[in-house]
């Protein structure tokens, strides 16, 4: 078991739009990519226990020319919701670098 | 296409041409742009300079307010770059989406700027308006047809939504750009539009191909970012009947087919299928390969034709803030941060509602302590070392403006000198500013993620025209 921040070169976060946050992992080798980009531990479960995202909804996108995992999903609030506290969510990835893969 | 634009195209060139190059110089109007790198571009024969001036991105406010995020000043800076450029060159300059959220407001604000400087450059261009903020009451007429289908994670939408909506824009497509452009626009001013349509929109004109063109407009529309060193300047884009090439502006930066690809991850929820006004480009069997080493070549992107739609953006106001700051320092509140928060949270609204009672209503009160979990909002491991600070928000949430500043005074005392626990002598943390209470103003939201049929990309769009060379005609809304 290692943490996705050890394995990934690179993890970021990013709102799509006002509703939607959209995660991208970029891998380090097709390897990598290859033997990570569909663990389960990186499936609908994880966005829904750390950002409270509809499981039914998150979309898993593998783009393995760039090794890299997209993960897009719906924000419980739109963003400027009088509860913000990061209007890009540039700083949620931060949340994934402990998951274990 | 409409028959119309067909015909447009006709009488370009002679229908067809070989390629078309634009000139993106940055992501955003206002960020900054080099005249050296658009003037190298004018002579790589450029056929326009087009960009973008909003998002959605810094928050639902600029919509709801109908005002700029970017400052008027660092607009003009730019400005006065491209218009020169552009005028001497004779190619069009496109912006889209004006003022930030592309509200009439800001295609008018953004007007009245660039009419000024064309008074201090001495020249005249001619100048067309697009506006593509929508009335409440033909949303409601389409509605009630049912044209109007809400995207996920959004439900039905109910004519309530868009009465609480201050202002509502449609995203507009390329062929408003395209018709202004034809018919002998020299800058081209739009309202809310997608990124892509502005810069696609000559080539479309000029007869490239669909796909490569907003493929090539869809990697470009922050500029530089495609590039393997963002920050030195934006790109050129060069689109014809099977491709397109990614070039930057800056002698010593690369475009490089990961680069270029990667930018289709940006900002996306699907990196492979986008949809757009009229269609959907599909970039899934695209290849990315090197054609010099600044420069990646790009072929395969497929353009396809879907009925017309155009995706609505609204916002609205809500409840209003009062916002104080803390600072602590005190050890033993940094090792019981959990504690002092749910107990210091507790107390401050327990005042508040023996306070105010009814009056509270829908009120909330709540702290986030930076330096702890602020950013995350999430419990903090037990294990984890105590920070040497933390910086304690309040964040009052009220019907008005007065009452949330009321409940803000209510709660100064005891926010500012909160025991750890009962007995302890009475704490005075450091606060900044005096008074202490900041009004912050109203909550702002987004209210709509739907999109709208329509017949064509006109019929949501009205067209204005300002012709600095006939002063006596005054700018004709139509």
């Amino acid at each position: 078991m290692a943490e996705l921040g050890k394995i990934a070169r690179h993890v970021r976060s990013k709102n799509a739009g006002p509703f939607w946050v959209t995660v991208d992992i970029f891998f380090k080798d097709h390897a990598d990519f290859d033997r990570y980009a569909k663990s389960p531990a990186l499936g609908p479960q994880l966005f829904a226990e750390l950002y409270g995202a509809d499981p039914a909804l998150v979309k898993h996108i593998a783009v393995r020319s760039l090794d890299v995992l997209k993960v897009s999903y719906p924000r419980p609030q739109a963003q400027g919701w009088r509860g913000e506290r990061d209007m890009h969510q540039g700083q949620s990835f931060a949340r994934l670098l402990s998951a274990k893969l | 296409m409409t028959k119309v634009l067909k015909s447009f195209r006709r009488k370009m060139d002679g229908g067809t041409v070989a390629v078309t190059r634009v000139l993106v110089p940055s992501g955003m109007l206002g960020a900054g742009v080099n005249r050296e790198h658009l003037e190298q571009g004018v002579r790589a024969g450029a056929h326009a300079i087009a960009l973008d001036s909003g998002s959605t991105d810094s928050g639902p406010a600029y919509l709801a307010r109908g005002v700029s995020k970017m400052n008027r000043e660092a607009l003009k800076q730019d400005l006065i770059i491209l218009m020169d450029v552009a005028f001497s060159a004779g190619i069009p300059l496109l912006i889209g989406s004006c003022g930030t959220a592309g509200t009439d407001s800001g295609v008018d604000w953004t007007r009245d700027i660039v009419a000024e400087i064309a008074g201090e450059l001495g020249i005249a261009p001619k100048i067309a308006l697009l506006y593509s903020e929508q009335d409440i009451g033909v949303l409601k007429r389409k509605n009630a047809q049912g044209a109007i289908h809400p995207l996920a994670p959004m439900g039905p939408l109910a004519d309530a939504t868009l009465d609480a909506c201050n202002h509502v824009v449609a995203l507009m497509g390329p062929e408003p750009y395209m018709r202004a452009v034809f018919e002998g626009a020299d800058i081209v001013l739009g309202g809310r539009t997608t990124d892509t349509a502005v810069l696609a929109a000559v080539p479309l004109l000029r007869g490239a191909s669909a796909g490569p063109a907003w493929h090539a407009a869809k990697v470009s529309e922050c500029g530089g970012q495609c590039t393997v060193n963002p920050r030195t300047g934006g790109v050129m884009m060069s689109v014809d009947a099977e491709g397109f090439d990614i070039e930057p502006l800056n002698d010593d930066n690369q475009a490089s087919p990961e680069s270029v690809s990667a930018h289709m991850l940006y900002e996306n929820t699907d990196p492979e299928r986008l949809i757009e006004p009229g269609g959907l480009l599909d970039a899934s069997q695209a290849v990315y390969a090197v054609k010099d080493p600044r420069t990646t070549r790009v072929t395969g992107s497929v353009w396809e034709p879907r009925p017309y739609t155009m995706k609505l953006e609204g916002a609205g106001g809500g409840a209003f803030q009062t916002i104080m700051f803390i600072g602590i320092e005190d050890p033993e509140v940094l090792a019981n941060l959990d504690e002092f928060h749910d107990r210091l949270l507790a107390a401050l609204t327990a005042r508040i509602r023996t306070l105010f009672g009814d009056e509270a209503g829908d009120f909330d009160v709540s702290l986030r302590l930076y330096g702890h979990n602020a950013v995350s909002g999430r419990p903090v491991p037990k294990a984890a070392p105590p920070p040497r600070e933390v910086g304690v928000m309040f964040v009052v949430t009220a019907a008005s403006q007065s009452l949330a500043t009321r409940m803000a005074k209510a709660c100064n005392p005891m926010f500012f000198h909160f025991p750890l626990r009962p007995g302890i002598e009475m704490p005075s943390y450091a606060f900044p500013f005096t008074p202490a209470e900041i009004e912050r103003g109203q909550v702002y939201e987004f209210k709509l993620n739907h999109v709208v049929d329509t017949e064509d990309g006109f019929e949501l769009v009205r067209t204005a025209w300002l012709d600095l060379a006939a002063p006596a005609q005054a700018a004709n809304h139509g």
